[in-house]
């Protein structure tokens, strides 16, 4: 499903040049759920925006699903971002003046998806969510946790192969996380591969696998640290 | 492009802050406003002007006789200049550069008015000339009952007249057709064969609505005037210099009259080219004068449209990052931008065409009638057109660079959490 093979990574910042991602080499499989540790400044966010084609890396190779992703084109970038991966976010972004029916649909808005179609798949999609009574409230009358959830279903929406999650409970309490966590789980069911970003260990003990990154390099300790 | 998704962006932008979009917006709406006013004002004063010549053809001139000022030829001076027939076979012979030789004889002299009865009615403020049909391409109208004069006429000198639309006004009857009824001029009867009114309404030539053009032969010999001619209008061919073709004719009058060569007084003239040259120059200055002043303050309310659009897109950063990150295009988003600006620029710009027009509409109406230096302060339909042109070429431009900036936005960047 994802294959990185010598990724490196540098930020240039002034004069000095910042070595963020050195020689990353990771292998994911289809339908894994995967967890990237790392304190803050490991390159994590970095290699989330790899894999999410919305950063580009210096030297290797990435490959989603059999594609190697590499000097894209803005156009083509952004259709493979529409097709094979949905975003979640530690701040869930939604958009304010949109309610929740609305978010969820914005996805199939860019895929050039009928109206009508769109916000009848967002229902669809906001019941799985346990959140159809709440498609026409706005962002701001809902919870953390129905936010997030929201933002889950925007996600899912465009049957993506691949779920990458920043952070998703960093603003949620412990039982909120716990739920949303069990709503990953669901989703990894259904046989999409779900990555997330956390810095907190009690999130990534729920997820099958744990990387560990540490100064921009993986620690090969997935198996050992459990 | 124009579903209903993109129209509740733009609504949800621009109405977030109210107060700010309004007064970007009065920006290019003043610019616009400005421009109509200015326009509409500079073609009023045009108009009024202008409307002292009528639908006079411009690239013509009058000549009469006067008294002569210096002896000649053993004739004494104040001796009057009388032109007749002859001179009118003499200048078309002469007149290489005339289109048009029109002699013409009005009853008292120029600009006289007389009598004239029908019926029970009468009226005492009309002119009575003696005509040739080419008069027309002089001195259009526009003949809205019946027929114009022809060369018939004048050969067979039938008396016939077309009388001005305000001349049948006073004569006849509101539904009556005066076509083939009797008029009394001065005793003499005259059929009325066709009713002429002014070309364009502008103006506030009333002498012309109320003439009474007979036939020159006829009026001739009508009012006793034998071969006696009363001033002639010339006009010249395309590209002829009318100031030349009249320093022609003045000299083909003078040799056949025995005036003196220098004698500039005893034969008169007046050179529609030359004033309305010099008019028509002053309103080009005018014109230009108002287009740079409008289409600058238009250009100050743009900038003013660019500047917030930046402002939005700045305050739109993560909101960008997020339509890019689940698969907005670039082209979308840069569309959506210039199209923010546009609908900003277009409908203040509307509005200030509106209220530019209404402004100028209102203007018109209340000086109406009151014919002066004045006269309807409008904007034509092609200048309109040019002004919308205008808003929507200078909307999309306003966008452009906002746009850009919006494309050039870093999803990462805008997404980091806080």
């Amino acid at each position: 499903m994802i294959k990185l093979s010598n990724i490196n990574k540098h930020y240039s910042t002034g004069s000095h040049q910042l070595h963020v991602l050195k020689d990353i080499n990771l292998e994911i499989g289809s339908g894994e759920l995967v967890s990237i540790m790392g304190s803050s400044g490991s390159g994590k966010s970095t290699l989330l925006n790899i894999l999410g084609i919305l950063d580009e890396y210096d030297s290797g190779e990435y490959s989603l699903d059999n594609t190697l992703i590499k000097n894209l084109s803005e156009q083509k970038a952004a259709k493979y971002r529409n097709e094979f991966i949905g975003f979640i976010f530690q701040s869930f972004h939604l958009l304010g003046y949109k309610n929740a029916m609305e978010n969820v649909a914005l996805p199939l808005y860019y895929k050039g998806v009928s109206r009508k179609k769109r916000n009848k798949l967002a229902l669809e999609y906001l019941d799985k969510v346990g959140l159809k009574e709440w498609a026409e409230h706005m962002p701001s009358q809902l919870s953390g946790g129905q936010q997030q959830r929201v933002s889950i279903a925007r996600a899912l929406i465009t049957h993506p192969k691949l779920i990458l999650a920043d952070e998703p409970t960093g603003a949620l309490d412990s039982v909120t996380s716990q739920s949303v966590m069990n709503l990953f789980r669901e989703v990894n069911k259904l046989g999409i591969t779900v990555i997330i970003v956390t810095h907190e260990k009690d999130i990534s003990d729920l997820t099958d696998r744990q990387i560990l990154l540490k100064d921009g390099a993986i620690l090969e300790k997935e198996d050992v640290d459990v | 492009m124009f579903d209903i998704d993109r129209w509740q962006e733009i609504y949800h932008v621009l109405s977030k802050n109210k107060l700010r979009t309004a007064l970007t917006a009065f920006g290019v709406f003043w610019g616009m406003f400005m421009l109509v006013v200015l326009m509409g004002s500079g073609n009023g004063l045009r108009n009024g002007v202008m409307g002292d010549f009528g639908s006079f053809a411009t690239n013509s001139f009058f000549v009469w006789g006067q008294t002569s000022s210096m002896p000649y030829k053993g004739f004494q001076k104040g001796r009057y200049v009388a032109f007749d027939n002859d001179d009118t076979e003499a200048l078309k012979r002469g007149l290489t550069g005339a289109a048009v030789v029109a002699p013409k004889c009005q009853l008292g002299g120029y600009r006289s008015t007389n009598f004239v009865t029908r019926k029970n009615f009468s009226g005492s403020s009309f002119g009575i000339s003696g005509d040739v049909p080419e008069i027309i391409k002089i001195s259009p109208k526009k003949i809205v009952q019946g027929r114009w004069l022809n060369q018939k006429d004048l050969d067979d000198k039938r008396k016939v007249a077309v009388i001005g639309s305000r001349v049948k006004e006073v004569l006849f009857e509101k539904d009556e057709n005066p076509i083939g009824e009797y008029i009394n001029i001065s005793g003499i009867y005259f059929m009325v064969i066709g009713v002429h009114d002014l070309e364009f309404t502008s103006g506030h030539n009333d002498s012309e609505l109320e003439s009474i053009l007979t036939p020159l032969t006829t009026f001739q010999q009508a009012f006793n005037w034998g071969d006696r001619v009363g001033w002639y209008s010339v006009m010249g061919k395309p590209d002829v210099a009318v100031a030349d073709l009249e320093q022609e004719a003045r000299v083909i009058l003078k040799k056949r009259h025995n005036v003196h060569p220098d004698d500039h007084r005893a034969i008169g003239g007046w050179n529609a080219s030359e004033e309305f040259g010099k008019i028509s120059g002053l309103f080009i200055a005018i014109q230009v004068l108002v287009w740079v002043v409008g289409i600058g303050t238009l250009l100050a309310g743009v900038i003013g449209v660019s500047n917030i659009m930046l402002v939005v897109v700045k305050e739109r950063t993560k909101e960008i990052g997020i339509r890019k990150a689940i698969g907005a295009t670039p082209f979308s988003i840069v569309s959506q931008i210039i199209l923010e600006a546009l609908i900003l620029t277009g409908m203040a710009g509307y509005l200030g065409l509106s209220a530019g027009v209404g402004v100028l509409e209102l203007v018109n109406s209340s000086i109406e009638g009151s014919a002066g230096m004045f006269t309807n302060p409008e904007i034509d339909l092609s200048a309109a057109l040019i002004c919308l042109i205008i808003i929507v070429i200078s909307g999309g431009l306003a966008g452009v660079i906002p746009a850009q900036k919006a494309a050039g936005v870093d999803p990462i960047v805008a997404l980091r959490s806080e």
